[in-house]
């Protein structure tokens, strides 16, 4: 895997989002997670080293924020494709044939559950339970959810995202 | 009845739009009681909590001190995360003022200054809806200092998850909101006594919330009336599975299970049987399909049925569903979910998914069946938080209600 290309920090835009967040609450430590997600963000991944420079804004001790990041599934700890597809497998979704879409990605990707495309352009995970169990099967990639799905809608998305 | 939590009126959810519908009155209206009074209100709609346990939500409010020297707290469960469950986002998409107003009414009436919504971190897109409707409100002066001149003031931020079941638990939630691991936290103290950084908070999830406008605007004995006796007022049921029309609906509570999957949500798809329904998410004990009649969605109703209403998220299994498959991805999830915390749930939850897999690849014995069960009955009331239990129950029921479905999957011993 090839090394983060940016510097190892945050944008000014964030570090200044991150003082404003500190007066929210008593403590500067509630603010891990949204940095965190700052860090993902905009480094795709959250590195030890990305863990290391968080604590030291939030003047917490480093092993602090690596049990955050790695007790919270949404953070990733490695390197991950451009496009992240979550597919929910959980019972609602189940019923409703949301196995048949993970085949149909894997084979249309080529790749397993929890691969990364050889060109980096996507990662295929399962997801539990997304909330979306109305409108199931669904997958989420990045921050959108996409709903109702058949192998044809999966088609169609992949498509727009290469 | 009339939808009360989600009208459908077109943009509600834009705030001029929720105003001319006769939005934020309850607020002003609250404002102009007594504290207390606005409590005692909410006793008497006989409110009980959507977010699961059915507590009623106007005894929760009393138990906050009315002076402490520390700062009291509002935390809002929009963790969501119960599988079959879909509601408040709902509300976050189509109204999200009725939330904030609801929320307002909440700290007025126990005397609080900030109020955390907690949504979780897959919910992005609702962030993003709710975080402009908060932006709006502010704009508005229905959060923020002296609201509507009334010298009370109050703050609301939006704090987003990150993606732990766990932290739909109260007090994960304020554990993850206090930025550390969503570790449940041993109770008691209790979050009225010792809540977030120690102090006196309450924890209300966003339909409850959601439905303190409606009483403050109906009247508690109006409100009282809606539904079932003991378990009032209207309730967002969310539908999935095999039904032609699944989604969510708002309805009286005390609707009979059948009733809402033949016409709210169209009917089981391909007209076929229905074999199990889960109640109220996946936590919940799954029921025969043949012993619905007469059940309702309410909290006394499902107890009696030998299940209970949890978030009302029904998930309805036609004839040709395979249990055992089912039950085990529940318990997949449930062991993915364990925070590892306690060890009859870290390690039960992880031997029940295996011994159920070995269901699934019909290699399991009848000895199986009896360990998952003891396994099941070890976890169960032994561990700090109630995902344990959640763990156990559709595991017990489903053992005892189709017991056929797992004969399936036994592989007897070719000397028998």
């Amino acid at each position: 895997m090839s090394a983060p290309q940016h510097p190892a920090r945050l944008s000014e835009a964030s570090l200044r989002r991150i003082e404003e967040l500190k007066k929210r609450y008593p403590h500067p430590q509630s603010v891990v997670l949204e940095a965190l997600w700052m860090w993902q963000g905009e480094h795709g991944w959250i590195s030890e080293e990305g863990m290391r420079y968080i604590a030291g804004i939030l003047e917490i001790p480093e092993n602090h924020v690596y049990g955050v990041v790695s007790f919270y599934t949404m953070f990733n700890r490695k390197p991950v494709g451009r496009h992240k597809i979550e597919v929910c497998t959980n019972v609602s979704c189940m019923l409703r044939n949301s196995e048949r879409i993970l085949r149909h990605i894997e084979e249309r990707l080529q790749i397993k559950v929890g691969e990364t495309t050889p060109d980096q352009r996507f990662t295929l995970v399962e997801a539990e339970c997304l909330g979306s169990c109305g409108t199931a099967p669904v997958m989420q990639i990045g921050d959108r959810y996409y709903e109702n799905l058949d192998t044809e809608g999966v088609d169609k998305v992949l498509k727009e995202l290469r | 009845m009339e939808p009360l939590l989600l009208p459908p009126i077109p943009d509600l959810h834009r705030i001029d739009v929720y105003e001319a519908h006769g939005g934020y009155a309850a607020l002003k209206s609250a404002l102009g009681k007594p504290p207390a009074a606005v409590t005692d209100e909410v006793k008497r709609s006989n409110l009980r909590g959507r977010g699961g346990a059915c507590f009623p939500t106007g005894l929760k409010w009393t138990f906050m001190p009315k002076d402490s020297a520390k700062p009291k707290y509002l935390c809002i469960n929009g963790d969501e995360s119960e599988p079959g469950t879909f509601k408040d986002r709902q509300i976050f998409e189509f109204n999200p003022h009725l939330l904030l107003e609801g929320a307002m009414i909440a700290c007025y009436a126990m005397g609080i200054t900030t109020a955390y919504l907690y949504i979780r971190g897959e919910y992005k897109p609702w962030i993003d809806m709710m975080q402009k409707a908060v932006d709006d409100a502010y704009a508005h002066g229905y959060i923020g200092k002296n609201i509507l001149g009334s010298g009370f003031g109050t703050d609301l931020y939006i704090h987003r998850g990150a993606g732990a079941y766990i932290c739909g638990e109260e007090s994960s939630l304020m554990n993850s909101l206090e930025g550390l691991r969503g570790y449940p936290r041993v109770k008691p103290p209790f979050p009225a006594q010792n809540g977030l950084w120690g102090c006196p908070t309450t924890i209300n999830n966003v339909e409850t919330i959601a439905n303190v406008p409606v009483i403050l605007r109906i009247g508690a004995e109006a409100y009282a009336k809606i539904g079932a006796e003991k378990h009032p007022g209207p309730i967002l049921v969310g539908v999935s599975g095999h039904v032609n029309k699944p989604g969510v609906f708002e309805m009286p509570t005390g609707v009979p299970l059948l009733d809402i999957i033949n016409n709210y949500a169209g009917g089981v798809t391909g007209n076929k049987r229905i074999k199990a329904v889960i109640p109220g998410g996946s936590s919940t004990m799954v029921l025969r399909g043949e012993a619905l009649d007469g059940v309702c969605m309410d909290a006394e109703s499902l107890k009696t049925a030998g299940s209970s209403v949890g978030t009302a998220g029904l998930i309805v299994m036609d004839e040709d569903t395979d249990l055992v498959r089912v039950l085990a991805r529940i318990a997949h999830f449930y062991h993915h979910e364990s925070c590892g915390q306690c060890t009859p749930c870290r390690e039960g939850t992880g031997w029940m998914e295996k011994i159920l897999n070995r269901f699934c690849r019909n290699e399991a014995t009848q000895a199986d069946l009896e360990l998952l069960l003891d396994v099941a009955n070890n976890i169960e009331g032994n561990t700090i938080c109630a995902l344990g239990d959640a763990a156990a129950w559709p595991v017990q029921s489903m053992i005892k209600r189709f017991p056929e479905e797992f004969a399936k999957h036994i592989q007897e011993p070719a000397t028998a």
